[in-house]
């Protein structure tokens, strides 16, 4: 057994961890349970979260790999109890049904929008080629990132 | 999956020592061996991590070769070549952004995976693979479908790559792996065209020799119209006979002599 000590949303998560526990494993054991276990073979991103500020699938990631390094979850998108513009934009467009890839979606988007600010709907769609939905078809999430990305451009948030 | 014990070097040597141990393997981004392991397809008892080696980081121009060292990710290839653009854009095209992020260029040509991007470039670039031990030619590097050149234990620490005059690589997507369902890749240099294909050789990458002899004389698309390699030596699986590989391995070489 392993001691893991990760910065997560900005305060310290440490505890014992085994080699093999994924990140994912980490977080959820630790009660950040917002960040989802879709298909565990790296393929649907409901897994998504930042590490130092770059996207990466949680459930393809040890927990031991990452001590000391910096990670944002869901939990930690929305500011002081109000939500994330991101997050805003999928309720005020319905980008969500089922909900349970939604925390995924949020981190992709934002890791997109922090790289490309004005995408088109071409980039927002090859960006989440490894972020799956089952129920929407899609569109209301690319809306809502492109009504998102638009808020934030104008800092009309 | 199995339990095993981690060790984070910070030097090559240091993963070279840890590597000795009966049952070790390196791990670079682990976005092949980490669903291996998962599916019990693989079982090291030791994981040498790479990633936390300042040494196997980073891209660097030296005269007429671009070094990308061996746990450099897909995001940094794509992101930080400037001069040699058909490997920047293979970079930013393998997987997704997130598998971008985490995947290596050492950790993909160490797996040879007969469907993955990178060993085309490779092959087609004629680059050179540096280990920790000695230098091997592409030529040398690639023996078959998830076999390489590499022995046990030993580390790819970079990849120096010689720029070609012009260059291109054109994939035909697998849409659910996203992996290439063909890719070829194809380069000019002063002393003739390089071919390499990937996702469709039954040995894995190959170079299309044919194609290299008739683009050398004259590279324009012409010159290899109606031209394919024979099917019998092509994979086929359930998302593609060998005989429609074939067909896309001469489209795709048409279109990347077009795009280069």
């Amino acid at each position: 057994m392993d001691f893991v000590s990760i910065s997560v949303n900005g305060t310290e998560l440490a505890g014992p961890a085994e080699p093999r526990n994924l990140l994912v494993e980490f977080l959820r054991a630790n009660g950040l349970t917002g960040t989802h276990v879709g298909c565990d073979t790296s393929q649907c991103g409901a897994c998504n979260v930042l590490v130092d500020g770059k996207l990466i699938k949680s459930c393809t990631a040890f927990a031991v790999e990452l001590q000391g390094r910096s990670v944002t979850t869901i939990e930690g998108v929305a500011v002081g109890g109000a939500l994330h513009p991101i997050q805003r934009a999928f309720h005020d467009y319905h980008g969500l049904q089922c909900g349970f890839c939604t925390p995924g979606m949020i981190i992709a988007a934002l890791a997109l929008l922090q790289e490309n600010t004005k995408p088109t709907e071409d980039e927002i769609r090859a960006f989440l080629a490894g972020s799956i939905c089952r129920c929407t078809g899609y569109q209301n999430i690319v809306t809502a990132i492109q009504a998102a990305a638009e808020q934030m451009e104008s800092g009309n948030v | 999956m199995y339990d095993f014990e981690f060790v984070g070097p910070k030097t090559i040597a240091e993963a070279v020592d840890a590597l000795r141990a009966e049952g070790s393997q390196p791990l670079s981004g682990g976005q092949t061996l980490i669903p291996t392991m998962k599916q019990r397809l693989a079982a090291p008892t030791r994981l040498v991590s790479l990633a936390e080696i300042d040494e196997m980081k980073g891209v660097q121009r030296k005269n007429n070769c671009i070094r990308i060292r061996g746990a450099t990710t897909h995001a940094e290839v794509s992101r930080n070549v400037k001069d040699f653009p058909a490997l920047a854009k293979l970079a930013g095209g393998i997987g997704d952004p997130a598998v971008r992020n985490r995947g290596t260029i050492g950790g993909s040509l160490a797996n040879n995976d007969p469907s993955a991007c990178y060993p085309s470039a490779v092959l087609a670039s004629a680059a050179t693979i540096i280990t920790n031990s000695h230098e091997i030619a592409a030529d040398d590097f690639f023996q078959g479908v998830f076999t390489t050149a590499l022995a046990e234990g030993e580390i790819i620490t970079a990849v120096e790559f010689p720029v070609p005059r012009r260059a291109a690589y054109l994939k035909f997507e697998q849409p659910a792996s996203r992996f290439a369902l063909v890719g070829v890749f194809v380069a000019q240099f002063e002393s003739g065209v390089r071919v390499a294909v990937t996702g469709a050789g039954e040995d894995g990458v190959f170079r299309w020799r044919e194609a290299e002899a008739l683009l050398s004389g004259s590279f324009s698309p012409d010159a290899i119209a109606g031209l394919s390699p024979p099917a019998d030596q092509m994979m086929g699986d359930l998302f593609g006979t060998p005989e429609y590989r074939a067909h896309l391995v001469g489209v795709l070489t048409k279109r990347a002599v077009a795009a280069a």
